[in-house]
């Protein structure tokens, strides 16, 4: 199967936030894959403020089935949450759950004015009342197929297929 | 059959924390891993995460302790669990309720995890072994067995000031006879690869054979803080001394105390650490006990963090 260049898939959703820059967003991408695209999209838009990163293995919903996530990442958000117009950045939107977990742990560091979301791929299959507010390209998956964002040496994004042995 | 560790299940996944001896490098790693993230929840407006909502987490204290209680207590609580405090010391074995009746009836009432505190060793083996497999069991201090979250959170106090394990001198000193601290602290420091540790105390306060754990032994503090970068001292335990130990508390400060002056004889960038309570001008001066070496405070802190990251780990760890 044919997969979507990430790179092209970058450029259109920074060129789609671009146009939404006036916003003032503060970045925060969520671990690992996300946090490769805040840090592009911070550099690429030329955002003041600090990037923050998540990882919302403290919040996850799935805890009672598979336990705690084997590499855990601090979260690191280096401004106030309270009062900001957050965006926050994922590699692939699927059911909506780490989005779910990721606001539940934002508003512990309290009250943003705004969240939006950017997610590089939207390949359909949501679970949760969510959507996101910038996409880089759109695409329909079998549900048993995972997509996976990847960061080559020269920094280079690639999506990658595989057949899930897990279910999620 | 193999006689295998029984903290670990046949997959070698963590389900008890009883003791740091025959735990792999990679299972203390991950707790130490696991815990730098949630040293970042403690230092957030709300220090609450609702990774255990819902569970039930019973600290079994057969022995007096507020401090490791409340530290068990905090972590719990940080954790949105709910928790429940059993001082038993006064409450049913006062009875003639037997251990394992009373490990039964909280059972009974859907107890998830038991924090157990117990003056005799081996108390939260036994209880490991008894429950069902989905409540897990932490050891807070069996006799003068093992104390292993003290020992992981010095371990993660001593990773965050030295980077690296595999290029240090540590010097533990003290009461090592009594120390349940000591035994899982030496167990934990030579699994992680520290080259050399040494035990400095007079030899009435040495286990015999206590070279077998691989430790250095040192009776003369001179000859012993040379070059280490480390220093753990230990809490003399006045209630735990039976007899003449020890000619006198003044005594023991005289040749063993670390004073501003001793402290000199280590590298300039050692750290000092205590597990607390401390004895002021016992086994340690109050100067070196507030001076910048010290990081006693940082422990305290990162205790709960630590104890944060043992019991997310084990409650995840189901059978």
């Amino acid at each position: 199967m044919q997969l979507p260049d990430a790179e092209k898939a970058f450029d259109s959703l920074a060129k789609k936030i671009q146009a939404d820059a006036h916003k003032d967003f503060a970045l925060i991408g969520i671990h690992t894959g996300g946090v490769w695209l805040a840090e592009r999209l911070h550099q690429a838009l030329g955002i003041k403020q600090p990037l923050g990163t998540l990882d919302v293995a403290f919040y996850r919903d799935d805890f009672d089935k598979i336990g705690l996530h084997p590499q855990v990442k601090p979260s690191e958000i280096p401004f106030a949450v309270e009062g900001a117009h957050i965006l926050l950045v994922d590699d692939v939107l699927q059911t909506g759950r780490t989005i779910r977990a990721a606001i539940n742990e934002l508003f512990d560091y309290g009250r943003p004015a705004s969240i939006s979301f950017a997610a590089l791929a939207d390949r359909g299959g949501r679970e949760l009342p969510i959507a996101a507010q910038y996409t880089g390209v759109t695409l329909e998956l079998p549900v048993d197929k995972m997509l996976e964002l990847k960061c080559g040496k020269n920094g280079k994004l690639s999506f990658h297929l595989y057949d899930k042995s897990l279910p999620e | 059959m193999i006689n295998r560790n029984p903290q670990l299940d046949e997959h070698g996944v963590l389900q008890h924390l009883l003791t740091t001896e025959g735990l792999p490098a990679s299972v203390l790693l991950h707790i130490l891993d696991t815990a730098e993230s949630f040293v970042g929840v403690t230092e957030r407006d709300v220090k609450k995460i609702p990774l255990l909502r819902g569970k039930s987490i019973f600290n079994l204290f057969f022995e007096p302790s507020t401090r490791t209680r409340t530290t068990f207590e905090i972590a719990a609580k940080r954790l949105s669990a709910d928790v429940f405090n059993l001082n038993i010391a006064v409450s049913a074995q006062s009875k003639g309720e037997t251990l394992l009746d009373t490990v039964n009836n909280l059972s009974a009432m859907n107890a998830d995890m038991f924090v157990v505190r117990h003056a005799q060793s081996g108390a939260a083996h036994l209880i490991a072994k008894h429950v069902q497999p989905d409540i897990h069991v932490i050891n807070a201090g069996d006799g003068s067995h093992a104390h292993p979250t003290q020992a992981l959170l010095d371990m993660f106090t001593i990773r965050r000031y030295k980077r690296d394990f595999r290029n240090l001198r540590v010097a533990i000193i003290g009461d090592i006879l009594h120390s349940r601290v000591a035994r899982s602290q030496i167990h934990a420091l030579t699994t992680l690869g520290v080259p050399e540790v040494r035990v400095i105390a007079p030899k009435t306060l040495l286990p015999k054979m206590v070279e077998r754990l691989g430790v250095h032994v040192y009776h003369d503090m001179a000859k012993g803080l040379k070059d280490i970068d480390v220093l753990m001292m230990l809490r003399l335990q006045n209630e735990r001394m039976k007899g003449a130990n020890l000619p006198s508390p003044e005594e023991y400060f005289k040749y063993y105390g670390l004073t501003p002056e001793k402290l000199s004889l280590a590298r300039r960038d050692a750290i000092v650490m205590h597990p607390g309570p401390m004895n002021r001008g016992v086994e340690i001066d109050s100067e070196v006990a507030d001076g910048k070496q010290s990081v006693i405070l940082p422990q305290v802190t990162f205790g709960i963090a630590v104890r944060m990251a043992v019991m997310s780990i084990l409650a995840g760890n189901q059978v």
